[in-house]
């Protein structure tokens, strides 16, 4: 038998009984659906979480006391001032360098308030990270050197602290102490779950005076470019063990940020992928059920195909094609169904989605796939029924 | 091996028995006859005769147990069940006594089944099963289905369809069973202008006496083995 016309057969088979092959083929539309609109909202999450790793600036690097892994409690800063000039001695360019010094504090203007992290950092920090002035300047040079009182506030801060009027100029206290605002952020969003938009920038000098430390915490580094981020890694990290003998520090760059997070995202992927795939599999259960109810009802029409000269093979195949077609159906359906559900998700709702051409191949294939292995035991049993006995049943 | 004026079967001390549940029966226990071309022969024999048995082995949808089984000069015992498919196909012509139509599918697509298992393409296929529904007086109910015909048209589609692949055996199972004295005249009357007009036999097998003796030749069955061969010439 041509195959052509074995498609045919199936498909008219199918449309003989269309409740049923419609309902077994919802089994495949919601498995396919699912893998379809779970991997897209996987592979969403993964790229937004990445394009904000990216979104800090490039070739970045960050320097910390201690050993970052999971088993080591944050390790107390020795790093102070001096690190950090023997740190731009190092790199070569202080405009490539920039600190932080952090601490949890209540800002105030008038009667509004509220308590946010500031951060104290040097004057490069915009030229280290991507970090725009919406209104105002940054902090300058003179500023960190001298240890003046100023700040730049987030977008959401200076909202909470000045609504709408304008918050350049105006006084605020942090921890009590008088600050003048002289900058105000653009509104950046959230990197990793951290709001962006309420962080309170001040100069580094000011801030160990304010908390009362010469601690630095930790040294934000942008490498020329993405070859030499390894090296000045590690030859910044040989001065600071030179310096504190007695104390580990670690250089983390932004390729290890993203590698960490990257597999953490793929293997949630993975596995809510798998969670759909057990769907799948229902699906590809309930085909074969119905083939097997199918071959049962048409066996006399099997005893006759074989009389008037099918073969095994010619029965088997029809039947395959029937699994293979009520599967790949759905499967499109499913795709076309995860398609939009993926697109509406994306519209409505802040959670990223992405559909992507391999998981759209993937659940085609997967639903074909299901067809032909959940196919083949009906199959071959319909090709191996007796004629004789397939004839004589009414 | 096929020997063009071979006999269209050849049975020579043909055995079936069927194994249920560790006892053995004889369904056939040593049969032997020859079928000419384009002969006429009816099976008699009550229930149990073996007649069925013997039916299924002429059409080539079951092997002897032992003995010798030609069909069209081919021996069907060495065959596998593929060969066997494609042997039915060629050389046998089924009518059965419930028509074995297809439902929802009209006569013509019905009487060209067996060309779609010999690959021929669709447009020859409905060629062939337009001139066949001629010979049987159908052209007018081309693209009907089976629940729009009458039991008589059902059989006359049925005919149709055995005799569209040429076939040297037409084996008709009851072919009148199920239909009124009249109609089953009808049929009879054309599965047997048919026979005389192609070089295909016609093997009858019935229980009916009537029909039986409109058969040039009757084989009577008993308990497995032929218990009369009459107006044959073997």
């Amino acid at each position: 038998m041509r195959l052509a016309e074995a498609w045919r057969v199936a498909l008219d088979a199918l449309r003989a009984n269309r409740l049923r092959s419609g309902l077994t083929m919802l089994g495949m539309v919601i498995g396919v659906g699912a893998v379809v609109v779970l991997v897209a909202l996987g592979t969403g999450t993964k790229n937004e979480v990445e394009s904000q790793v990216e979104g800090l600036g490039a070739n970045l690097m960050f320097v910390v006391p201690g050993k970052v892994d999971f088993n080591s409690a944050p390790t107390a800063s020795p790093l102070d001032t001096s690190d950090l000039n023997a740190v731009i001695r190092t790199v070569g360019d202080r405009d490539r360098v920039t600190v932080s010094l952090t601490s949890g504090e209540t800002v105030r203007a008038g009667r509004n308030s509220t308590f946010t992290t500031v951060l104290g950092v040097m004057e490069t920090t915009p030229k280290v990270f991507v970090r725009t002035v919406h209104s105002g300047t940054y902090l300058a040079r003179t500023d960190v050197d001298t240890g003046r009182r100023v700040a730049v506030l987030g977008s959401k801060t200076a909202h909470v602290l000045f609504g709408d009027r304008e918050a350049v100029g105006r006084q605020i206290t942090i921890a009590g102490v008088r600050f003048r605002v002289v900058g105000v952020f653009e509104p950046l969003g959230q990197s990793l779950g951290v709001d962006r938009d309420t962080e309170v920038h001040i100069p580094i000098s000011t801030a160990q005076r304010l908390f009362g430390t010469n601690r630095i915490d930790a040294f934000a580094i942008k490498a020329p470019d993405a070859e030499s981020v390894g090296p000045l890694g590690d030859r910044v990290l040989a001065e600071l063990r030179k310096r504190h003998p007695d104390t580990e520090f670690s250089a983390v760059t932004q390729d290890q940020i993203l590698g960490v997070l990257a597999d953490i995202l793929g293997v949630l992927t993975t596995v809510l992928a798998a969670i759909a795939g057990i769907s799948l599999l229902v699906g590809g259960v309930g085909v074969s059920n119905i083939m097997l109810v199918s071959v049962r009802e048409r066996t006399k029409e099997i005893g006759l195909r074989k009389a008037v000269g099918a073969k095994p093979r010619d029965i088997g195949v029809q039947f395959l094609l029937e699994a293979v077609l009520l599967t790949t159906i759905g499967g499109v359906l499913g795709m076309a169904l995860g398609v939009a559900a993926s697109l509406i998700t994306a519209a409505l709702s802040p959670v990223p989605a992405t559909v992507t051409w391999w998981s759209l191949a993937l659940a085609f294939g997967v639903s074909a796939g299901v067809g032909i292995i959940f196919g083949v035991v009906p199959a071959q049993r319909a090709g191996r029924l007796d004629p004789v006995v397939a004839l004589r049943t009414e | 091996m096929t020997v063009p004026e071979s006999a269209a079967v050849e049975a020579v001390d043909v055995e079936r028995t069927y194994d249920l549940g560790g006892v053995t029966v004889p369904a056939l226990r040593g049969v032997s006859f020859t079928v000419e071309r384009a002969a006429y022969v009816a099976v008699v024999g009550p229930s149990g005769s073996g007649k069925s048995t013997l039916m299924h082995l002429l059409g080539g949808l079951d092997r002897p147990s032992a003995g010798t089984l030609r069909i069209d000069g081919r021996d069907v015992s060495s065959l596998t069940p593929a060969e066997l498919a494609q042997l039915r196909n060629e050389t046998i012509g089924f009518v059965f006594q419930s028509f074995h139509l297809l439902a929802r599918t009209t006569a013509l697509d019905n009487v060209a089944l067996p060309l779609v298992y010999r690959g021929l393409s669709a447009r020859e296929r409905r060629a062939r099963a337009r001139e066949m529904l001629a010979r049987v007086g159908l052209e007018h109910r081309v693209d009907h289905r089976p629940n729009q015909l009458s039991g008589g048209e059902q059989q006359r589609v049925a005919i149709a369809r055995a005799l569209v692949t040429e076939p040297t055996v037409l084996l008709a199972d009851e072919p009148t069973g199920n239909l009124d004295t009249a109609t089953g005249h009808a049929v009879m009357e054309l599965l047997e202008r048919l026979n005389a007009e192609s070089n295909a036999a016609l093997v009858l097998v019935t229980h009916d006496r009537e029909v039986a003796a409109r058969a040039k030749r009757r084989i009577h069955m008993r308990d497995g083995v032929i218990e009369a061969d009459e107006g044959g010439a073997a």
